[in-house]
């Protein structure tokens, strides 16, 4: 091995791949039943960069050569940087290496675009290929696949990696036209439809055949860039619930734009990345996924944007007052799930130990609620109720006076209204 | 109030319990610790392990737990927490005074306390799953060297032996001095010497040939894959506690 020459592809073609933020392991049903290596049934963060991201997958790209030229990636046909490409088998060696020191769950390969779609997507396909057959690997793989790749390639695709991707790029059709005007939604549509499809009918298959091979057992995900173009929340938020709904994705990311290239389409060099912004979508998209939250709920034509200085659970509370207060010894846990401070799991741990005795604040606050926030909302078993009767904007900035935010520098404005 | 020492084993603390309900104690305190008799206090009792006894007051708990019930009582035991075997203690009692099964009722002190021990230790189990870094020696073993707050190894075994299943490895607990050994086949719990590697010299030669390659390899891509403009030191601290950088690869 030639480690120089290695570290410095490695350098190149990992600093191209950061900015995809979707590197999440979890998900997967693969488990180490061969007397091989690695069992992808449980994600892992093996470590966090200095920005505060998670660590599990060693995440890069195959070549940063691209044919194509959009406006916000690093990798653009016309961007002055060094490139490099790696062989299969490196990338293999790469990946059982680290995996076998305990550095990651799996690999996370995505690719520039050199030659075509199905040229680049093949090459993908045979690292994953090699890691399975010949390397014995049952470690993660996700792999991105490229617009425009044939449903043959997609379907070699979906037995060999646990979870499959294509970027959407843009929240909508308008804003890829703008700053990738060679791509083509529909090119990243079809593939995804494929998948879909045959993500079904192999579950179906699977239910008569024990013995049925995975397929793509972590499902697909995508992502889109948020603050590069003007959506709002609500185009954005609209846009993940359609295509969670149409296409089955198990995961939307959201990621703040990091401005990289000066280009006159994109926001000036100096603007800093939207990370309060990029936040708060996905706490919308929690509530969508996990809370019961109609998509409109949290935003819509009155309400287009997310609220930067608070959460969007607690946005929504109090624009609906009159829903509260409830009392958390009655009330169904579809609506305690809805309470700002109140989490999945407090909300399980209530409506167990609820049938023991009626809870109080303090015991509220052991099983872990933040009553900072939910004492507004609810009644339990003392007497005293703090909501009095206070308007949704007195409670807003009530918990806004009292909070510690890491955002708090962020929200001056709003707290000088107090 | 009486005071019961025992050795710090689950079917000591067993035993325990069953001393508490033998003898009609109400207001116990117990202790990990040799026992030593002392004149100061008088009432301090002995609890001397008994398999018999700790195995009778098991089957009562089985009753009245599911088997995660139980299985969670002995993982927060195993943590080794200080002082926190009264609030064990307290938890058994809460089950055999009730007669239906208590594990959920979290508006119980001792029901709480226990899942607060349990989620502490699970933390730190999980933390070493992602934290721990092998090293490749010479004779084909991958080495990790850990040095958890809690005693998790034991809980360890079935995450590292699922995923490498194919190569040998040993986890060493510093702190406690004790590790263990897969060998392909089976684990085992292992004590080392290391006397005779103090030299770094030595400690150098006992890593294969590619070894520093992977270490530089995976340092390298830590810092390629940071981005400056998203700079947050409060946050990276908050996932990576200090304490567990001397042994993680990338932040050495």
């Amino acid at each position: 091995m030639n480690a120089e020459r290695i570290t410095e592809k490695l350098n190149i073609l990992a600093d191209a791949a950061k900015y995809d933020v979707s590197c999440a392991s979890s998900g997967s049903k693969r488990k180490n039943e061969n007397k091989g290596l690695g069992n992808a049934s449980n994600g892992i963060c093996h470590s966090y960069t200095e920005d505060g991201r998670c660590v599990s997958l060693l995440k890069i790209l195959l070549t940063n050569h691209c044919i194509f030229d959009c406006a916000y990636c690093v990798s653009r046909k016309n961007n002055d940087i060094k490139r490099a490409a790696f062989t299969v088998q490196e990338v293999v060696d790469l990946t059982i290496n680290f995996y076998r020191r305990n550095y990651i769950e799996g690999l996370f390969l995505s690719s520039g675009i050199f030659k075509d779609a199905d040229y680049t997507m093949e090459r993908l396909v045979r690292v994953a290929k090699k890691l399975r057959t010949e390397g014995n690997f049952n470690g993660y793989i996700h792999l991105k696949s490229i617009p425009g790749a044939s449903d043959e390639l997609m379907r070699e695709a979906g037995l060999y990696a646990d979870r499959l991707s294509i970027n959407l790029e843009m929240p909508t059709e308008a804003g890829l036209k703008l700053l990738a005007p060679e791509k083509n939604r529909q090119d990243m549509i079809n593939p995804m439809n494929f998948l879909k499809n045959e993500i079904i009918l192999r579950t179906e298959e699977k239910k008569f055949f024990k013995k049925a091979p995975l397929f793509a057992p972590a499902g697909q995900s995508t992502q889109v860039i948020i603050g590069a173009t003007p959506e709002s929340d609500q185009q954005v938020l609209q846009s993940a619930s359609y295509f969670y709904k149409n296409f089955n994705l198990k995961r939307v990311y959201y990621s703040g734009y990091v401005p990289v290239l000066a280009d006159k389409r994109l926001p000036a060099l100096n603007t800093s990345v939207p990370m309060v912004r990029e936040n708060r979508l996905y706490q919308a998209d929690w509530l969508m996924r996990f809370y019961g939250f109609h998509v409109n709920e949290i935003v819509n034509t009155q309400n287009p944007l997310l609220d930067l200085d608070i959460d969007p659970k607690l946005s929504w509370a109090i624009r609906n007052m009159q829903a509260f207060p409830i009392d958390i010894n009655k009330a169904d846990v579809q609506m305690i799930l809805r309470v700002p401070g109140i989490g999945l799991l407090s909300a399980q741990k209530i409506v167990s130990a609820r049938k023991f005795a009626k809870l109080s604040w303090e015991q509220l606050k052991k099983i872990g609620v933040a009553l900072n926030r939910a004492r507004y909302f609810i009644i339990c078993k003392s007497n005293e109720f703090e909501r009095r009767d206070l308007t949704g904007n007195n409670i807003k900035q009530f918990i806004l006076a009292e909070s510690q935010s890491k955002y708090i520098k962020n929200t001056q404005t709003q707290l000088n209204l107090f | 109030m009486y005071t019961l020492v025992y050795d710090g084993t689950f079917e000591g603390l067993l035993t325990a319990v069953f001393e508490i309900y033998d003898r009609k104690l109400f207001h116990v305190k117990l202790i990990k610790g040799e026992w030593r008799s002392s004149a100061m206090f008088e009432e301090v009792l002995q609890v001397i392990t008994d398999e018999r006894r700790a195995t009778r007051v098991l089957k009562g708990l089985r009753k009245k737990l599911s088997a995660a019930g139980i299985q969670r009582l002995y993982i927060a035991h195993m943590a080794e927490m200080d002082n926190e075997e009264n609030a064990i203690v307290g938890f058994i009692r809460y089950v055999f005074d009730t007669d239906v099964n208590i594990e959920e009722d979290y508006g119980n002190k001792y029901v709480m306390r226990l899942s607060e021990i349990l989620k502490m230790v699970r933390r730190e189990k999980h933390r070493m799953e992602a934290f721990i870094r092998f090293r490749k020696l010479k004779d084909g073993i991958y080495y990790a060297a850990v040095e958890p707050d809690f005693n998790v190894l034991p809980l360890l075994i079935r995450h590292f032996k699922n995923r490498y299943t194919d190569q040998k490895w040993i986890i060493y607990d510093i702190k406690r001095r004790y590790g263990i050994h897969y060998d392909l086949h089976d684990t085992q719990y292992i004590t080392l010497d290391f006397s005779e590697v103090n030299k770094s010299s030595e400690v150098e030669n006992i890593f294969t040939d590619d070894e520093q390659v992977y270490q530089q390899l995976w340092k390298s891509y830590f810092t390629n894959v940071n981005i400056v403009a998203r700079k947050n030191t409060k946050l990276h601290l908050r996932h990576i506690p200090k304490r567990y950088w001397r042994h993680l690869t990338e932040k050495i």
